[in-house]
């Protein structure tokens, strides 16, 4: 099938999503389960990566920093730049294309295959609307919290490290990060968020539910799914750096 | 009564149903019959609407399947139930979750008395007690019943089986014919059961249709299959040995009585 067909299919999809609730109870209940699900089941790997990130920025930008005019504070300012507007919100994103979206492709793809779908179709219940709509709200509201956690635990990193390196002293470093602090930069960040949580659920849900044939395809499609996610997160992420931060 | 109407399907360029017909009696077991491949599953899907055929129309009651709104569609469906192939069981959930299942979503009920349906329908499959088990934890028979308890729980007047007792022990076959029988007469469903089990089709059919290679090649009821001289049905029904022995006694039988 062409790029377009998918696209279009991709697009029918999601507004097959928009449909009045069989019973909103339910929805509520499985809008909350896949925040548990997506939100505190990633939360592990977004803390680890995310402080590995944070130590890694701050070792490096002082080694590309030489220059004995520049103030040590500003390998702090680096630090706390990079990783709000391109760092967390990018890398986080891919990591979670990996682990939330081949876990949304893989889940509903053994419902597909299994039949669970036309099961729920059977019962008059609108599919879409149940199996789709909760997991891209609930990416919506966690992964920008993933996020935003991420940006403050590997700047924390970056401090730590930075200390036990002997890169920078943790007074500088404090200095630093309040150094031309651009509220907008957060706004960045947040509309990353936003846009790439909704790619990655959106993408891996789509290719899950439209699994066909045996099991074997369950693995092929939530590869598919990374893969594509991951594109188009580093895709958007060019767009909306072109958009937002081009003078 | 349902009504199928020059039923086509075809999935790309391969044809999977030839222009079938049929209706399909209230209070009875109307089964459709063939070899694998020969059609039984995706007929059984254009009939509940999982598959929109490429032409003709399903009437229930004489209100047509694929014409009619989604709102009076998903009005009709709540009042099918199904058994999939291989059971369908949502398999995060426990037995008593999956029955419970549409009843919380479509019934407003107080949860006490939806509990106290679970265990009644799960009473009439033979499960008591089985209400905190996982899918995974249970047999293949005991899944099926699990899929039937959940497709008969909000009193449907329609009930679809797909092969029920494929993958079961003769014993157990046995039970899960007997089971859709009794609920069938019991409530005067309309059921609708694919199978190619022999033992089935003389156990519970009221009214037969036989499918070879995506055609309608025969109609009748459990008397007249074993009599009737449609070759390919023959080939079909007396695969079996037995069953061939068994119709030439019966001709014996008739011959000797006069
Ligand atoms: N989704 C599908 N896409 C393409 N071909 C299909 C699909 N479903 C079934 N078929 C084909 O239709 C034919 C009939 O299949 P099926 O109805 O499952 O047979 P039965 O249930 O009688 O064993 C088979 O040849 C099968 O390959
Ligand atoms: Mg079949």
């Amino acid at each position: 099938m062409s790029i377009f067909t998918h696209l279009g299919r991709y697009m029918l999809t999601l507004k097959g999503m928009f449909a009045r609730p069989e019973n909103p109870k339910m929805y509520w209940r499985e809008f909350m389960h896949q925040c548990v699900e997506i939100g505190i089941g990633s939360l592990p790997i977004v803390l680890i990566i995310s402080a590995f990130l944070g130590a890694v920025m701050t070792v490096q930008t002082s080694y590309q920093l030489v220059s004995n005019l520049i103030p040590k504070s500003t390998i702090a300012v680096v630090v706390r730049d990079s990783l709000l507007l391109e760092l967390s919100p990018t890398v986080i994103s891919v990591v979670l294309a990996g682990v939330v979206g081949s876990k949304i492709a893989s889940e509903l793809g053994n419902m597909r295959i299994s039949e669970q779908i036309d099961a729920l179709e059977i019962m008059g219940i609108n599919t879409k609307t149940y199996l789709i709509a909760p997991k891209i709200l609930a990416s919506l509201i966690t992964v920008p919290m993933l996020i935003s956690l991420s940006i403050i635990v590997a700047i924390w990193g970056g401090r730590v490290v930075g200390d036990l390196a002997g890169v920078i002293d943790t007074d500088s470093y404090d200095r630093g990060l309040r150094e031309e602090f651009i509220p907008f930069n957060v706004t960045v960040a947040m509309t990353k968020a936003f846009v790439f949580a909704f790619l990655l659920s959106s993408v891996s849900a789509f290719f899950g539910y439209h699994v066909r044939g045996g099991a074997f395809e369950i693995g092929r499609s939530s590869t598919r799914a990374v893969v594509v996610s991951c594109i188009l997160i580093l895709l958007a992420d060019y767009v909306l750096t072109l958009l937002m931060l081009n003078p | 009564m349902i009504t199928a109407r020059n039923i086509k399907k075809s999935f790309g360029e391969k044809t999977v149903l030839f222009d079938i017909s049929a209706d399909f009696l209230p209070g009875k077991c109307n089964l459709i019959i063939g070899s694998s491949g020969s059609g039984k599953t995706v007929f059984q899907k254009c009939i509940v609407g999982l598959f929109t055929p490429d032409s003709g129309e399903v009437l229930y009651e004489d209100q047509n399947m694929h014409t009619m709104s989604t709102e009076e569609r998903k009005k009709l469906r709540q009042e099918i139930g199904m058994l999939f192939q291989g059971s369908a069981l949502f398999d995060s959930m426990t037995v008593e979750q999956n029955i419970l299942f549409p009843l919380e979503m479509l019934t407003n009920e107080p949860q006490r008395k939806r509990l106290d349906r679970v265990n009644e329908v799960l009473e009439k499959v033979n499960l008591t007690g089985s209400n905190k088990k996982y899918p995974a934890e249970l047999s293949g028979g005991m899944k099926k019943r699990v899929g039937i308890a959940r497709a008969i729980v909000l009193n449907p007047r329609y009930l679809f089986c797909d092969e029920p007792n494929s993958g079961l022990d003769p014993q157990t076959s046995l039970l899960i014919d007997k089971l859709i029988k009794d609920i069938t007469t019991e409530f005067n469903i309309t059921t609708i059961v694919n199978t190619h089990d022999m033992n089935s089709v003389m156990e519970i059919g009221d009214h037969i249709i036989y499918m070879y290679q995506g055609y309608k090649e025969w109609e009748g009821n459990r008397e007249e299959i074993i009599f009737s001289d449609n070759k390919r049905l023959n080939e079909f029904i007396f695969a079996s040995e037995f069953l061939q022995d068994a119709k030439e006694q019966r001709m014996r039988d008739l011959r000797s009585k006069g």
